[in-house]
């Protein structure tokens, strides 16, 4: 299958600090591909670095076979589009007009909208679920209202490879669950790529169809949820006990952070199963 | 529910209908403002001698047309471009204080125009040209300082204004204090904002400027809309933000330095325009560029009018009826709007 994004040796410094270093993989097409690994491992400059907000250092980059750098930024934006983790949720904009903003990519003269423009702002609303919050502005959303309203803006732009970072970070359960059907959905009916990064790894086990685990700017594992969610690595990754089992449900791989003092009531035999 | 609630076609009419209504209004301020003034002539003569060419009085087709008329469109091109400075300013660097001089032109303008005046140049060329050299100045070192990838960072870019202007002043309290002479009175008018000596070739001149910056900004105001999503969004939606921020900064400073250095400071059009307008039609810049430049120009030669023609004897300056007015409308509109 084509690579939608395929990264070759790539690195990424601010200063002195290396973020990335000299990373290789690539992403198909159609993947939901989750990216997670401990603060400071450098998923969002990898992301920043997709989405042609910041620039390649080392190495190469290929957006669907392509060189990032051989894009214009108008050309990039019908390729990729990206929610970034903090959303404006203070714009005075109007739920339509940021959805029908998204079509700016594709249109001409001070992004005048056609007719086309907006049958594909209100495809993409319907989409989201967010029809009946259209004529409200953004400021009078809940988070996770305006969450999916900038998801509508970014499958109004028609991307064929969709960027989030952490889109369900600020989310209560109810609003997590919907973002995360509503990008299984997206890649399912519109054949969407779908790459996001999230701290949650029981949802990266539940939607994700190929999971990258970052660590300090390198790969730690990169395979299907059940090669790379094990004990061993998880634990090696985030340095903390963690307990990894099957949920119930679906028979996803659970995994359960376990607190300090239950370690210490574990050691004097305490309630726990005694294998971490 | 309502259904089909995006029509394409609105927007543009939306910008056409509130740009109509605003010229109506600016010419209705123009027409008075060249109506009203110390010669008391009424309404029915100004009339004849706008629209007719028999039986004027010659003096008073000179006062209309040689004295108020330069100074009234004078009015109104400041006013356009001031408040449009303020939009831009206020999109580009995030922040609802933001004002026209904000990056430091008025200070360096001022330094030149005190400069000139000392020198003892004329009002014009000479002191327009020296204020304009100093607000260029200015606006390259400000530029300089924070060059670069900090160029995208509002913050650096506020700051450094902030900085220079706060030295500027002090240079500008310092020639103030070394100053005893009549010249003091020149200098003071000036940094208040002052139209009284206008001329067709400066009023030419300045609109032969303006103009380029006018449509310059309203071709890019559909990114500047994209750019008040956040620039991680702007970028990712096609916008060349490094390129975007430096046109708009360069062309609306240069717009800014070159009104100021013909009729002084006139302070405060530039920041409550914006926000009245943005409050009365919302946040779309395609909108809001059209109306700061009519709407803008409207309110200044509306203020102009009441600063001759308020004071029982002479006139008080511009900018104090700018503030007056404007203030407490403004107060009066972000209590009744829902925002």
């Amino acid at each position: 299958m084509a690579s939608a994004i395929s990264i070759k040796n790539l690195s990424y410094s601010y200063g002195d600090s290396k973020i990335l270093k000299g990373l290789s993989f690539n992403i198909k097409t159609g993947e939901f591909f989750v990216i997670i690994g401990p603060n400071g491992s450098g998923k969002t400059t990898l992301m920043k670095i997709a989405a042609g907000i910041i620039k390649e250092q080392k190495g190469r980059l290929n957006i669907l076979g392509q060189k990032i750098g051989s894009y214009t930024k108008k050309n990039l934006a019908k390729k990729i589009a990206f929610v970034p983790q903090m959303i404006p949720t203070d714009s005075p904009f109007t739920v339509s007009e940021v959805v029908l903003m998204g079509r700016a990519p594709h249109s001409g003269f001070l992004g005048f909208s056609r007719q086309k423009d907006v049958e594909i702002a209100m495809q993409a609303i319907s989409f989201a679920g967010v029809e009946h919050l259209a004529h409200r502005r953004i400021n009078q959303l809940s988070g996770g209202e305006s969450q999916r309203v900038f998801i509508a803006k970014a499958i109004c732009q028609e991307p064929e490879i969709l960027l989030l970072d952490e889109p369900t970070a600020s989310l209560d359960l109810a609003h997590q669950i919907k973002t995360m059907d509503l990008m299984e959905k997206l890649r399912e009916k519109k054949k969407m790529t779908v790459v996001m990064i999230s701290h949650d790894i029981n949802l990266a086990a539940m939607y994700g169809t190929c999971i990258l685990l970052l660590k300090t700017g390198k790969i730690i594992s990169l395979g299907s949820p059940e090669d790379v969610l094990t004990f061993e690595t998880l634990e090696k990754a985030y340095g903390c006990k963690l307990l990894v089992d099957k949920s119930p449900v679906g028979l996803f791989t659970r995994i359960t952070p376990v607190p300090q003092r239950y370690l210490e009531e574990d050691k004097q035999g305490g309630p726990l199963p005694r294998k971490f | 529910m309502e259904t089909n609630e995006i029509n394409p076609h609105k927007i543009i009419k939306r910008i056409l209908s509130i740009s109509f209504f605003l010229s109506i209004l600016l010419v209705i301020a123009i027409f008075l403002g060249i109506s009203i003034g110390s010669t008391g002539s009424g309404i029915d003569e100004i009339f004849k001698a706008v629209f007719s060419d028999i039986d004027v009085d010659p003096l008073l087709s000179a006062i209309i047309w040689k004295l108020r008329f330069p100074r009234v469109l004078l009015a109104a091109l400041v006013g356009a471009a001031l408040s449009l400075g303020g939009l831009v300013f206020q999109a580009l660097l995030r922040n609802p204080l933001a004002e026209p001089y904000i990056l430091g032109v008025s200070g360096g303008s001022a330094i030149g125009a005190i400069a000139g005046i000392l020198i003892g140049f004329s009002q014009y060329p000479g002191v327009t040209i020296t204020a304009f050299a100093g607000s260029s100045l200015v606006l390259v070192a400000v530029l300089a300082i924070s060059s670069g990838h900090a160029i995208l960072k509002q913050d650096t870019l506020l700051l450094a204004g902030v900085m220079v202007n706060s030295f500027c002043s002090a240079v500008i309290m310092f020639l103030i204090s070394m100053t005893q002479d009549a010249r003091l009175h020149s200098i003071m008018f000036w940094l208040m904002g002052d139209f009284t000596m206008t001329n067709f070739t400066q009023v030419s001149i300045l609109t032969a400027i303006l103009i380029p910056c006018f449509i310059l900004i309203f071709l890019l105001s559909d990114s500047m809309n994209l750019l008040l999503l956040g620039k991680e969004m702007a970028v990712t939606m096609g916008v060349n933000i490094k390129v975007v921020t430096l046109i708009l900064l360069i062309t609306t400073s240069f717009m800014v330095s070159a009104t100021v250095s013909h009729c002084g400071l006139v302070g405060f059009v530039g920041l409550v325009i914006p926000h009245l307008l943005r409050l009365i039609i919302g946040p779309d810049h395609r909108v809001l560029v059209p109306a700061s430049i009519l709407g803008g120009g409207a309110y200044m030669v509306f203020c102009d009018l009441l600063a001759r023609a308020l004071p029982i004897q002479g006139e008080m300056p511009v900018g104090v009826i700018t503030a007056m007015i404007g203030a407490p409308l403004f107060i009066i509109l972000l209590r009744h709007s829902r925002v």
